[in-house]
């Protein structure tokens, strides 16, 4: 593996109610989390080429990680980074967007859509919300939600944590309208 | 039983911290159970009873723990915590002492040592320091250890975030001496 890996985290959030009323079944959140070493902490590298493979790497290493943790049918996802003091945003980017999202979506067999992100620099314990979507319409209101991920001693300075996060339904509550997921057409990934 | 809203459980899989990569890998994971405090608002006496309607649970939350990390035989270190929200009182924590130490160390097979607990009155988002100690002998110092929890969204004014906390073996680079595993005698459980 490129990727020199220290630990990696997965979570799991199950909800079993939400203002008094019963979600059911449980409404399954997971996120499986990489925190590896910064090949590039402090340093100019013009060449990412070493963190889009890592991307690659990580895309089947987590997205097998978290489906596992959520057990059943993925209806949304979404992804995250974030650099340590010492690396700069251009890092994230180069792990999470050219290549990582092919064998994320091999995993879960389908993915028309984009896939949501967001990347941030921070330090040890910095809060990671990875926005979600719906995997195969991104216009599917009821599934544009977020998951907070934090590790308390994550990430250092010459490292990045990376995050894939999967569901088995949209919020819990959904009641704002818009496209449902039972009219998407799942063709071109947005309706 | 009493009234869920929701479970979170984390695995941290941690391969090394710095030095050389563990041939195993340490894992540490947490069950959180979000739950309704029966008593928010004002001061009631009588609360020990709900230790009772807690037993379930505790059951509940360390199958779900022992699931998390594979198999029984396979856990080492223990720990136990509680966040009251700002609706109750520190003593609402209190009533997980008994079912939560007791249903891991039912399901453990008669660990002998004390479970380590902390607690704390908090809004969301607050974070807890669970410590952990070895499961037959508080005194082994390579299983001092601790995980820090928490729920993004819990918990809120009238509820309770009940945690149990189990660990696969030692810190990653144990190196600080001390009473070791192989030196325990397993009367007391203390050392």
């Amino acid at each position: 593996m490129k990727a020199k890996l220290r630990k990696i985290v997965t979570f799991i959030d199950e909800t079993l109610a939400e203002q008094g009323q019963t979600i059911s079944p449980p409404l399954r959140r997971a996120a499986a989390v990489a925190v590896i070493e910064n090949p590039f902490a402090g340093i100019f590298q013009e060449d990412l080429s070493l963190l889009i493979d890592i991307g690659e790497e990580l895309g089947l290493l987590l997205a097998e990680r978290a489906v596992a943790a959520l057990g059943g049918e993925v209806q949304s996802y979404g992804k995250a980074a974030a650099v340590g003091e010492n690396g700069e945003l251009e890092h994230a980017a180069a792990i999470l967007h050219p290549k990582l999202g092919t064998p994320f979506r091999k995993v879960l067999g389908k993915g028309a859509a984009l896939i949501p992100s967001s990347k941030k620099r921070g330090g040890m314990g910095v809060v990671l919300d990875i926005p979600l979507g719906h995997k195969d319409a991104a216009f599917v209101r009821s599934h544009f939600d977020g998951m907070e991920v934090r590790i308390n001693d994550a990430p250092r300075a010459n490292e990045i944590m990376i995050a894939l996060a999967v569901t088995s339904a949209g919020r819990p509550l959904p009641r704002v309208g818009g496209l449902q997921a039972k009219e998407i057409k799942g063709e071109d990934g947005l309706r | 039983m009493p009234d869920v809203r929701k479970f979170v459980v984390t695995v941290e899989e941690i391969l090394h911290e710095g030095g050389p990569i563990a041939p195993t890998p340490l894992r540490r994971a947490c069950v959180l159970a979000v739950i309704r405090n029966p008593f928010a608002g004002k001061y009631h006496a009588d609360i020990a009873p709900f230790m009772d309607d807690l037993k379930p649970l505790g059951l509940d939350m360390a199958r779900r723990l022992i699931a998390a990390l594979g198999d029984a035989r396979l856990i080492e270190g223990y720990g136990k915590g509680a966040i009251v929200g700002e609706a109750g009182e520190i003593e609402h924590g209190a009533l997980w002492h008994a079912p939560g130490g007791y249903a891991m160390r039912e399901l453990l097979g008669g660990a002998k040592a004390i479970v380590p607990s902390t607690k704390k009155v908090g809004g969301p988002g607050t974070r807890l320091d669970i410590p952990i100690t070895h499961v037959n002998a508080s005194y082994v110092r390579s299983h001092l250890d601790a995980m820090e929890v928490g729920v993004p969204d819990a918990p809120r004014a009238r509820e309770i975030v009940f945690a149990l906390v189990m660990t696969t073996g030692a810190r990653i680079h144990s190196r600080a001496g001390g009473l070791a595993p192989r030196d325990i005698k397993g009367e007391d459980g203390l050392r």
